[in-house]
């Protein structure tokens, strides 16, 4: 995992409310053994038509959203299927970070263990920022801050633990793989 | 010691070493349960590290998502029709051959929906932390597991470690008094808690389900209830375990015996909520006014009785897109809806109980014209024993059809897709844009509601059709 401390972008608003893992990637791309090239495949029902054509008035194919880091989704992303392809998908196509209301538990930690940086916002944080799409942010994860262009500073909550591995690009495996003495002790202690 | 919850004593019984401000807690992990579709990319990280399954005897794999459902397929020897699908069952055998791990293939007998083959060997147990990559993992919940869906890296984690970093959720008990009507399942049950909590409503929580209502209810039905808790964002769901739970268990094939299964089930009966325990947050429903139930949206909270009107909103444009993706209309009346397809199977609905309720409702009657009814057992020895009781020609005499077991249309990995358009009345758990197929529009129900669908043609009341 890469480290990151800043993400700077312009903002790609998808205002869909609920949008569930099987949008991000349909299960029909799910069949893949490898996690690459996945953000061919982002949005795909949403994003091409039944011929396979990119559909122009989808946001992501439209050139705003060429080179944008920031996603920002309506209420509630990520619920659904536990498919880490969602966030490979995300990346893949070069997403930093997803704003929104409520992100799902499973898809969260999906995300974060990708370096996908999960940020919940309050609702007239939210309002403010779908109304205006496109606006450029500056995202902070050492001070763990959302700067609007007027310069107003927006906090957000990251555990400690996970602002630690994004800043330092450690993977967490790592980090498990040095506690086996106690993982050890715990399966004498219960004989399993 | 202060009371307890269900939660808190499977959570505390597992945690190798506590969260503190700064980190996770390193939770240990009983069972681990893969399947082909999210643990390849898991492997090679192992690989590229040099890396080696901690505990092989702790991990089980079976293969449902892209297998094929048809007979010819399964056991005639024709190779997966989908070139990527078949290398992916293909990587899970040599995955688990290099691993260790115990495998059940494409032909075996035991084979079926993770989430049906694991409370079906036993092998989920009260008490223990069960995790899969994938969300339905709260099926375990049923009988006092802790058990939660996660992603290809954790699946990784827990290979190479048996362990999982982890924060502890909140709690949320979901308290059911009443009895349930005639024709109303847990199905309808489990589609109302979600309707009246929400589908975000779950977030960073685990419920217990608990009451009068859930303690009369069969190990399958159970199973039906946890499997959904997911769609209202729960990170799990749990039902403490009690006679009906040991019943269950007892000679199941990777259950305790003899003098250990006296000793486990006295352990097991630890695992319940202790009087006066505290949870974060509490909901109550009345099962007693509920009638069966039917979504009439795109994800799972947006369902309505079967006899009532789709709601009329004023200016939602997201209730305004999910109608119009399944072509309906705000105060249209889902019932006499013509449907081209009924699903009959998944994790949610594909057991043996499940199948003799929609027979029961099928016997001697036909599938109407121009319907599709996919009948698709949770498991292999669910197929067996529905075949034992002759359900399969009850199914077959209609004019259904009959199917090896695997996830099938509930998500269609395999192939087995609803056409652009056309309304599915499923016995499976999402209803989310595309799931069945692209354009396919999805309408959740039980097995009883999905059979009487079948048979009329058109979205029914089961009640109108019981024996
Ligand atoms: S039956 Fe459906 S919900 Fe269950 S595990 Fe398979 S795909 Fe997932």
């Amino acid at each position: 995992m890469q480290p990151i401390e800043l993400i700077q972008s312009r903002t790609v608003v998808l205002a869909s409310t609920n949008i569930d893992t099987d949008q991000i990637i349909p299960a029909r791309f799910l069949t893949t053994t490898s996690r690459e090239g996945l953000g061919a495949h982002l949005f795909a029902d949403w994003r091409y038509d039944s011929a396979g054509q990119p559909r122009a008035d989808f946001v992501l194919n439209t050139p705003a959203a060429a080179g944008c880091e920031i996603l920002v989704a309506g209420r509630n992303i990520g619920c659904g299927s536990s498919r880490e392809h969602a966030p490979w998908a995300l990346m893949d196509f070069g997403f930093k970070t997803i704003i929104s209301t409520q992100i799902a538990d499973i898809f969260r930690g999906n995300s974060l263990k990708n370096g996908l940086l999960p940020i919940v916002v309050d609702e007239s944080t939210h309002e403010y920022l779908l109304a205006h799409p496109g606006i450029a942010l500056k995202i902070s994860i050492v001070d763990r801050t959302l700067t609007l262009p007027d310069g107003r500073n927006i906090s957000f909550a990251l555990e400690n633990f996970a602002r630690f591995c994004l800043l330092n690009g450690t993977d967490e495996l790592g980090y498990l793989l040095s506690q086996s003495a106690q993982i050890e002790h715990f399966e004498k202690a219960h004989q399993s | 010691m202060s009371p307890r919850t269900l939660f808190e004593k499977v959570w505390s019984a597992h945690e190798v070493v506590p969260q503190t401000a700064d980190t996770p807690a390193v939770l240990y992990i009983d069972l681990h349960l893969t399947h082909e579709v999210t643990t390849p990319q898991a492997y090679t990280v192992l690989r590229s590290r040099g890396l080696k399954v901690r505990r092989p005897d702790r991990t089980f794999a079976t293969m449902d998502h892209s297998t094929p459902t048809e007979t010819a397929q399964v056991f005639g020897g024709i190779p997966i029709k989908d070139a990527s699908a078949a290398r992916q069952v293909a990587q899970l055998e040599s995955n688990c051959a290099e691993f260790g791990i115990e495998l059940l293939n494409l032909q075996d007998p035991r084979r079926g929906i993770v989430h049906i083959v694991g409370p079906e060997l036993g092998l989920t147990q009260p008490g223990s932390t069960i995790v899969c990559g994938d969300s339905h993992t709260s099926t375990h919940g049923a009988f006092g597991a802790l058990a939660f869906g996660i992603g290809t890296t954790e699946v990784g984690h827990v290979l190479a470690t048996q362990c999982l970093l982890q924060r502890k959720p909140k709690t949320h008990a979901i308290n059911v008094h009443g009895q349930l009507g005639r024709g109303v399942t847990a199905k309808d049950l489990v589609l109302a808690i979600i309707r009246q909590v929400g589908v975000s409503g779950g977030t960073g929580s685990v419920f217990e389900f608990r009451g009068p209502t859930i303690a009369q209810l069969s190990m399958e039905e159970r199973m039906t209830i946890c499997n959904m808790a997911i769609e209202a964002g729960a990170k799990a769901g749990m039902i403490a375990p009690d006679e009906t739970t040991f019943a269950y268990l007892k000679g199941r094939a990777r259950a305790p015996s003899g003098a250990a299964w006296d000793a486990a089930v006295a352990h097991w009966r630890t695992f319940c909520t202790d009087e006066g325990a505290v949870f974060d947050q509490q909901t109550d429903i009345d099962a007693s006014q509920l009638v069966p139930m039917i979504t009439y949206g795109t994800h799972p909270g947006m369902s309505v009785d079967i006899d009532a009107k789709i709601p009329v909103t004023q200016g939602d444009a997201v209730f305004d897109k999910a109608l119009s993706y399944m072509g309906l209309s705000p105060g249209q009346t889902l019932k006499g809806q013509p449907v081209q397809v009924v699903f009959l199977g998944s994790c949610t609905n594909a057991r043996l109980s499940d199948l003799r309720a929609a027979a029961a409702v099928i016997k001697g009657r036909r599938v109407a014209a121009g319907v599709q009814f996919l009948v698709v057992p949770g498991s292999q020895s669910v197929k067996a024993q529905a075949e034992a009781e002759g359900l399969d020609q009850i199914f077959l005499a209609a004019g259904a059809e009959w199917r090896e077991s695997g996830c099938s249309m509930c998500l269609g990995m395999n192939g087995d897709l609803v056409a652009r358009g056309a309304y599915c009345v499923s016995t499976s758990n999402r209803n989310f844009e595309g799931r069945q197929g692209v354009g396919a529009r999805t309408l959740l129900a039980s097995p009883i509601t999905a059979a009487a669908a079948a048979v009329a043609g058109c979205v029914s009341d089961p009640r109108d059709f019981l024996p």
